[in-house]
């Protein structure tokens, strides 16, 4: 294997790991407010067709990043209303969201576009164009590092670049801020926060909000950036194995980095090669897909350190009467 | 004081969250440009109006039976269990070994071995993640969901690379041989001059799954471990300080609830396909859920509810034959249905519990 296809492998696995890590972190702000969000998959699926759909119709992908944003917070203040305000049970909300955007993803596409709930192929103005970062021409004919920076860190589009950002930008809310300490405070003991005076129903919308905004971004780059367009389930599982990335990362934005990293590379080889030969043991592609969830079960099972989620995860709070 | 009489609980409620539900559907189909009187018409005459029809539709319905039940036991101990469709899917690979690898003189003692074969897997496939929550306190919800993903990723790996008969390029297994055939409604109710059911794939598994109604009654209503279970979900807590092992019941609630889920495939991969073919589950063990929150966690209530769903399915499948309307309809309307009488229970259930309260008041006075 030679230096350009570790680049090229690499420089796929980054484009692969950008709507886990987004979705990851959405979950993260969500799961450590308290709230179960096993709804991740339906809102990267709604998002993506809606920021397909609508940048098809307008011919912008900005009005289309509007509307697949839209589409994920509609989503989560559905969650809210259920988890929160109605105090449900959030699984169930999150797996009936999840069936609801895989049908109205396909009936809205044939009501809008008649093409089998595709959208067109988008194009131009309609996607997400690669940015340059300014010298990758210059420095390219450095060995190495020319390389490096020209394939791997420059050449993706804005939301590749985003979603790096919001790893210390999560990690500066969560950790270093007044909201953050409230936040993970009433994922842990909302009672202690009610009884300080803070709004524990806020507090829980406003993390949903976040989620519901990062998630969203996730669906439009996965159609707009990634892809080309929206089809039937594309967001193919990710919404689940990015909630494998937050066990993994034990709900911590820079483990989250890490373990959506790997789960993204994972997926590059898997696109790659077909089975990989080992010295003569061949590992089938399956099993390269597969690893993901086998991870995070054993990690769930407690090899290689107890996974923890927050305290109050999965309840709703209700106010003594 | 009691909040509500019983039959609000049983039967007011469920109604109006179904009424709800079924609204909002029939919103989404004007929405599509569609006309939603015409669609009714049309999937009560594309599911019931015909031999032809009901035989779809009972064979969906004996498919929702056996996830439905599953789901619901799993409920009962407190669990939810979102792996039926991995467990199905497994259960198919239990039937599909059983039906290939041992040669059977009758379909009956076929049927036996391949119920046996698909609990047995299934059953297996819920049980880690039940030994990983009993264990070693790992979310069920989540390991169920990562095993669906992985029993996906094992059977694709299975069909292509070892199942698969040489020289086919089709991800299957080989036909099942002649004798494990089971036989179809066409076969037991055609006389000579009238066939019925012509070619639809309901079977004798049917039955089965009405067996397993009955069984499930017995077992979680009239029998100690019924009781055991029901208990250990109402209140943990208590039940552990009355003896109840709380590992045991795990355990046992999901070892019932995957074999459930795995025996599903006597009807799709036995009795229909008869072989096993890739993704042979097509979300019915997802349909389980709405199923078991619909139908209240109750063998009779979960009959009913994939009876509701085995005619949705059939009349969406002829809705996206004649019209405009794509099969996908069913998933929404399916969404609906877990929304309202799962999550957003308590939307209906609050202001009538105060009606009913506000009425007990005036009458005493």
């Amino acid at each position: 294997m030679d230096f350009l296809t570790i680049l090229q492998i690499m420089d796929s696995a980054v484009r692969l790991a950008t709507p886990l890590l987004l979705a990851c972190l959405a979950g993260l702000f969500s799961e450590r407010a308290g709230i179960f969000d096993i709804g991740l998959e339906g809102k990267i699926l709604a998002s993506a067709f809606f920021s397909a759909g609508v940048a098809a119709l307008t011919g912008s992908v900005w009005l289309g990043l509007l509307a697949g944003v839209g589409a994920s917070m509609v989503f989560s203040a559905i969650h809210g209303l259920a988890s929160i305000t109605f105090q449900g049970n959030q699984l169930i909300s999150g797996v009936a969201l999840n069936f609801f955007a895989s049908g109205i993803t396909v009936l809205v596409g044939e009501a809008w576009f008649s093409l089998g709930g595709r959208t067109p192929s988008l194009s131009g103005g309609e996607r997400f164009s690669p940015i340059e970062l300014p010298l990758s021409e210059t420095i390219m004919p450095v060995p190495v590092a020319g390389p490096l920076y020209h394939d791997l860190i420059s050449g993706h589009t804005f939301l590749v670049y985003i979603a790096l950002i919001a790893v210390p930008a999560s990690w500066f809310l969560l950790y270093r801020t007044r909201f953050g300490l409230r936040l993970r405070a009433v994922g842990e003991n909302p009672a202690a926060v009610d009884t300080a005076g803070v709004s524990v129903i806020k507090l829980r919308y406003a993390a949903m909000v976040i989620a519901g905004v990062l998630c969203g971004l996730a669906g439009v780059y996965l159609a707009t950036g990634l892809a080309a367009g929206f089809v039937k389930e594309m967001s193919a599982g990710r919404g689940y194995i990015a909630l494998a990335a937050l066990i993994f990362a034990k709900w911590r934005p820079w483990h989250a980095l890490g373990a959506t990293m790997l789960f993204g590379l994972l997926e590059a080889i898997a696109n790659r090669y077909q089975s990989i030969d080992l010295g003569g043991i061949v590992i089938p592609v399956q099993f390269m897909q597969a690893l993901p969830y086998i991870l995070t079960v054993l990690i769930l099972a407690g090899f290689g350190g107890k996974a923890i989620g927050p305290r109050a995860g999965g309840v709703p709070y209700v106010k003594e009467r | 004081m009691e909040k509500m009489p019983r039959w609000a609980d049983v039967a007011l409620i469920p109604i109006l969250n179904l009424i709800i539900a079924f609204a909002l559907s029939a919103l989404v189909i004007l929405a599509i440009g569609e006309d939603p009187v015409a669609a009714v018409k049309m999937m009560v005459t594309g599911a019931l109006g015909s031999t032809y029809g009901w035989g779809y539709t009972l064979y969906y319905t004996t498919n929702f039976i056996f996830t439905g039940l599953a789901v619901s036991i799993a409920f009962q101990a407190a669990m939810f269990n979102i792996g039926g469709e991995g467990q199905a899917a497994m259960g198919g690979l239990g039937v599909a070994l059983v039906c290939l690898y041992i040669p059977f003189p009758h379909w009956a003692l076929a049927l036996v071995f391949a119920m046996a074969g698909g609990a047995l897997f299934g059953a297996f496939w819920a049980a880690i993640p039940a030994y990983l929550q009993a264990k070693r306190g790992s979310h069920i919800v989540i390991t169920t969901i990562m095993f669906n993903f992985i029993a996906a990723s094992l059977l694709n790996y299975l069909l292509v690379n070892v199942l698969r008969p040489q020289g086919s390029m089709d991800p299957a297994s080989a036909r099942f041989p002649e004798p494990t055939r089971l036989p179809t409604f066409q076969d037991m109710f055609s006389t000579a001059e009238n066939v019925m059911f012509r070619g639809t794939p309901a079977n004798v598994t049917f039955f089965i799954a009405l067996l397993a109604c009955v069984g499930v009654y017995f077992l979680m209503w009239r029998s100690r471990l019924g009781y055991e279970i029901r208990a250990f979900g109402k209140n943990p807590a208590a039940s552990i300080y009355a003896g109840i092992s709380p590992f045991k019941l795990t355990m046992i609630a999901m070892l019932i609830s995957g074999g459930l889920s795995g025996m599903m495939s006597i009807n799709n991969t036995m009795g229909e396909s008869e072989r096993l073919i890739m993704n042979s589950v097509e979300g019915a063990g997802f349909i389980g859920i709405a199923v078991a929150l619909m139908g209240r966690n109750h063998p009779f209530g979960v009959l009913l509810a994939a009876f509701l769903f085995g005619f949705l399915y059939q009349g969406g499948g002829e809705l996206a034959l004649w019209t405009k309307i794509p099969r996908e309809l069913i998933t929404v309307i399916q969404a609906f249905v877990i929304m309202f009488t799962g999550a957003l229970d308590n939307m209906v259930r609050m202001p009538v519990e105060r009606m009913f309260i506000r009425a007990a008041k005036r009458r005493e006075g």
